[in-house]
């Protein structure tokens, strides 16, 4: 089917999340208001107005009441998803990176980049249900890693966090004692910064994108290298789909040399794998600058994509995607 | 020496190899000249690091004899013409001249030593002044202070050269009887070289030899296909065998730049250039002509760059490589280097000018030689404003008769192209138009073959049309031209002998609007690719000439190169890393443009396909093989099923494979997350489900109380 170009945002996206049953997408841009989607017609229903730079990661509650966003301007802001109400704003030292709500959506997780004399951290924060209760104190701090943390997530039963970053190397925490449980083999990881990082829907397994060109699926327990996909072009964004073993890398050639060739040269493809046999299927072109964020709705029936170029396009599959067999 | 240390690592490995150095005369061992600055390779490199290192230290010393031996009075003035003669050479370093003195007779002792900032100019001072003529009595005898080394030890006494028994050699053709009659191909990636097949029944490139920093410049087969070529800083060597590559052989030549084989692989030829010392003086050019197999130089030219300029009296700066062109065909007869005004042509039973001199020929601007007859084509401009035409002459050699020539008017440029059997040149002529603002291109074409060598002229139907390639059709009478103005220029293909004009060159068609830029034949003919480089982005077109129709056309995104495997059966095009860095690799295609798979490397420099020797099948014999063709091809046709059969029936099991495993850890992970299911739930504050379609619809019923009021009644009892 043709994809719905939805524009609204004036800047690249940076990431894109669905609720959970799927009928509602949210997008981050580098302008910096969130904006919430209709995921079927792509609607636009509002905007969070609030903060004050770029917005570089999101997450909405299981209930879809909560939504979380981290930005540059060095704020974490929880939002009522209905009204566009700011509910809290968690203050940092240096912009937040990246939002995850922990299973139960009492607990989120946020990194911070490194900025001045801060280094990067990892901040877990209670989350109040009632919202005039929620404090800023954090639950724990993880501070360690060189460079910037770009994506940090709850492992299975909010026991672990899972993070990863400019470093190149995925990193396994304990939520109870702070600890670091364990570092991705080098000799198997990637060469190059991990951009982008997405659980499967089941939270079992989770794959990592990074600018070594590649892509590697891991299992969220042990950090075992499962599997790997390789292709043409930095990946900034990984999703996977909830319904079929597919996996969808996005990326493209660097935003600073895309002027200086032709629009083909850049790659800027979703490009999707079979998540088992590593094998490309086939490619969803459009953008025309690198794709900055993938999300796969959850019933698995559609895919949005974030690009440089501003818009975010969203993709309803036709029915024969549904039966493609290799 | 490194000798002296070396000698204990030699037992150890002639141990390892079960040798018995006991019996093992080391003095017989005779090395090659120069063998003491040779080439590094990887297992080398800790001895000839500290090999060099003795050798600089004295590299720039030379050793002055036959000085008249003087008295102390007439020292000082003896040193000063000794000054005089080495500083105009270079810079005589300071207390650099050092002239030893008898203690007993308080006379010189006749020899001077000379130390100069540079090794090139203690070279060059021994090349110039041995032989110098002081006077009548004193002719100077230099030497470079590390040959004395070498020379004390010449022995006195001539001893026999003892003849070794033959050792038959490695069969360097092995590849050729390749059972799968595959091709291989040099890559170089990054650090690493590496050698494969081209497996193309199994769709991918079946490794042969890597090795990390094999080349420290590139790497070049020989003509024949028998020898892989590396450049290194102290010289160049070739590399071969029968199941491996080793090292067959080294050609010392310090900092090496450019190397080239003769079309029979007979020799090798070497070009470095070195910085003068003197800013001023133009570039020392040393170029060295190598017997491929021996090793020996047969020749060595020495100059300053200028002499190896091409362009004549154009004086353009700057080598054109191949300095010197071979000529005669496979058999390495002759070897031809233009220069200022004249042609020179060298032979190779005794490297020597034929005839001793040089062809004279007025303001000649190219030439170059037929590649199957020693017969060369040389291009003179227009001279004295127009008064001498341009022409185009074609000499025979070793006769240096003129065989044809053709004079031609208001030219600007021309260029000649040789069919491969040399039986035809096409000479492209870019002439002034009468203003003299514009130019407009013809070709005279010229049938070597026939008697008196007719030429005919042919222009294309657009006068103005820019020719942007020309490639003849190897070992066939076709040529295809790509000319045009726009941006899509057309295609034409020519022959020089239809059924219908048998002496003349007719058109077969014209394509229009292609997007191309580049010819690329196939070896064997017939069919060629119209290829759009750089500006038009890789775009490939499969043409079939016989037919004259378009087999295929796609597209090797930034494609920089297309190269033809020797046999014509398969086409590799590249991206490399000399244009830009992104989606560096090679494709393979089949001949008609069928892409059979795709290779990508980070910082690919270099694809070559290994030449194959030519066919000693007769051309009868080649005909009968192709009219026969479906008898011989059951064969091969049945090898390919076989082959696709198994590859398909191994790419089921490996999937197989895997969906099992990955089944199996699914099952795994499951059977965890039912273990845990209790734990969520407390965690979600008892909602009970992960799943979507599991959610329990409850209806609630919600009771509000929307208005409270009391109001007075008025009750009466009794009513």
């Amino acid at each position: 089917m043709r994809p719905i170009l939805m524009k609204g945002h004036e800047r690249p996206l940076t990431f894109l999340k669905y609720n959970r049953e799927g009928d509602l997408l949210f997008s981050c841009a580098k302008d910096h208001t969130p904006t919430v989607w209709f995921a079927d017609d792509g609607e636009r229903l509002g905007t969070y107005r609030g903060h004050n730079g770029a917005v570089w990661s999101c997450d909405v509650s299981r209930d879809s009441t909560r939504l979380i966003t981290a930005s540059a301007d060095q704020t974490a802001k929880l939002w009522n998803v209905q009204t566009g109400e700011q509910l809290h704003t968690f203050n940092f030292d240096s912009p937040a990176r990246s939002v995850d709500f922990s299973v139960g959506d009492n607990l989120a997780v946020i990194t911070t980049d490194p900025f001045m004399a801060f280094t990067s951290a990892i901040h877990v924060k209670r989350i109040a249900s009632d919202p005039s209760e929620q404090t800023g104190d954090s639950v724990l701090v993880l501070k360690g890693p060189q460079g910037r943390i770009n994506r940090a997530v709850w492992g299975p039963l909010n026991r672990t966090i899972i993070s990863a970053g400019e470093d190149s190397i995925i990193r396994r925490w304990d939520t109870e004692t702070g600890k670091l449980l364990q570092e991705s083999e080098p000799e198997v990881g990637h060469t190059k910064q991990i951009t982008s990082l997405a659980k499967s829907a089941d939270g079992s397994h989770f794959v990592t994108g990074s600018l070594d060109k590649s892509a590697k699926l891991w299992d969220i327990r042990d950090l075992s290298l499962i599997k790997t996909y390789v292709t043409e072009r930095p990946v900034n964004a990984v999703t996977m789909s909830p319904l079929l073993d597919h996996v969808v890398l996005g990326g493209g050639q660097d935003a600073s040399s895309v002027t200086t060739t032709d629009h083909r040269a850049g790659k800027f493809e979703a490009k999707f794998f079979d998540k088992i046999l590593q094998e490309e299927i086939g490619g969803v072109k459009g953008h025309f600058g690198p794709i900055n964020a993938l999300a796969f709705n959850p019933d698995g029936k559609s895919f949005s994509s974030g690009g440089e170029d501003g818009y975010v396009r969203l993709h309803h599959f036709d029915p024969d995607y549904f039966s493609i067999k290799i | 020496m490194a000798e002296v240390m070396v000698i204990k690592d030699v037992e150890a490995l002639a141990a390892e190899w079960g040798i018995d150095t006991s019996q093992l005369d080391y003095d017989s061992i005779e090395l090659p000249r120069g063998e003491d600055f040779g080439i590094i390779s990887d297992d080398e490199d800790v001895y000839q690091e500290e090999q060099l290192d003795s050798d600089t230290g004295f590299g720039n010393v030379i050793v002055v004899d036959n000085l008249p031996v003087v008295p102390l009075e007439k020292f000082e003035k003896l040193e000063g013409v000794v000054r005089k003669i080495y500083s105009q050479i270079g810079v005589i370093k300071e207390d650099g001249l050092w002239m030893p003195v008898d203690s007993k007779t308080n006379k010189t002792l006749g020899y001077c030593f000379i130390e100069y900032n540079t090794p090139q100019e203690a070279e060059l001072a021994k090349e110039k002044t041995n032989g110098y003529r002081l006077d009548k009595s004193h002719f100077f005898a230099v030497n470079m202070f590390d040959d004395f080394d070498r020379f004390m030890r010449v022995p006195d006494e001539w001893v026999a050269p003892e003849i070794k028994p033959y050792v038959p050699g490695e069969n360097l053709q092995q590849w050729l009887t390749d059972e799968k009659a595959r091709d291989q191909f040099v890559i170089r990636a990054g650090t690493d070289t590496e050698v494969f097949w081209n497996d193309a029944r199994h769709l991918k490139p079946d490794p042969v030899y890597k090795r990390a920093f094999w080349t420290e410049g590139y790497v070049q087969w020989s003509p024949l296909g028998t020898y892989l070529a590396t450049v290194h800083r102290q010289g160049a060597a070739v590399w071969g065998g029968a199941e491996t590559f080793n090292r067959l052989m080294r050609y010392a030549h310090p900092q090496v730049k450019l190397i080239d084989f003769s079309p029979g692989e007979k020799y090798l030829v070497t070009y470095s250039s070195h910085e003068p010392s003197n800013p001023r003086d133009a570039n020392r050019v040393i170029i060295n002509i190598f017997d491929v197999r021996t090793g020996k130089v047969m020749r060595d030219f020495k100059g300053s760059a200028d002499e190896f300029a091409i362009g004549g009296a154009g004086g353009v700066t700057g080598v054109s490589w191949p300095v010197f062109r071979w000529g005669g065909g496979k058999d390495d007869k002759y070897f031809a280097k233009l220069g200022k005004n004249m042609i020179s042509v060298y032979e190779t039973e005794t490297f020597s000018l034929i005839d001793k001199k040089s062809m004279k020929i007025e303001n000649v601007m190219d030439f170059t030689w037929s590649p199957a007859d020693p017969i060369f084509a040389l291009f003179v401009p227009e001279l004295g404003g127009g008064n001498q035409p341009a022409r185009v002459s074609l000499v025979q050699i070793p006769g240096k008769q003129e065989l044809r020539q053709k004079n031609l008017f208001s030219v600007s440029d021309c260029k000649m192209y040789w069919q491969s059997c040399g039986e035809y040149l096409a000479v492209k002529v870019d002439r002034y138009t009468k203003t003299k603002k514009s130019t407009y291109t013809g070709f005279e074409l010229f049938r070597i073959k026939e008697r008196d060598i007719p030429i005919e002229v042919l222009e294309l139907e657009n006068k103005n049309d820019k020719i942007i390639a020309f490639a003849w059709e190897p070992k066939g009478h076709r040529f295809a031209v790509i000319h045009g103005d726009g941006p899509r220029p057309d295609v034409s293909f020519y022959s020089m002998k239809t059924a219908q004009h048998s002496g003349r060159v007719s058109k077969l068609t014209t394509l229009k609007g292609k997007q191309a830029n580049a010819l690329f034949w196939s070896p064997s003919g017939h069919y060629v690719i119209l290829a759009g480089m750089k500006g038009f982005n890789g775009q490939l077109e499969f043409y079939n000439v016989d037919e004259l129709e378009t087999m295929a056309t796609a597209e090797h995104f930034m494609a920089t190169d297309v190269e033809w495997d020797p046999t014509g059966r398969y086409v590799a095009t590249a991206v490399t890393s000399v244009h830009h860095e992104m989606e560096n690799g090679f494709n393979i295609w089949s001949f008609n443009g069928k892409l059979l798979y795709r290779t990508l490397k980070d910082h690919f420099f270099q694809y070559q396909w290994r030449p194959r020797p030519p066919s000693f099948l007769s051309a009868e014999k080649e005909e009968e093989v192709a009219k026969n063709l479906k008898k011989y091809s059951k064969k091969y046709e049945a090898e390919d099923q076989d082959v696709s059969l198994q590859l398909s029936e191994q790419d089921r099991e490996k999937r197989r494979l895997l969906k099992s495993e990955w089944e199996q850890w699914v099952n795994r992970w499951k059977q965890m997350h039912e273990e845990e299911k209790l734990e969520r739930q407390n965690l979600r504050d008892g909602e009970a489900s992960d799943e979507e379609e599991e959610y329990e619809a409850k209806e609630v019923e919600v009771e509000e109380v929307l208005d409270v009021s009391e109001e007075v009644v008025s009750f009466e009892y009794g009513q």
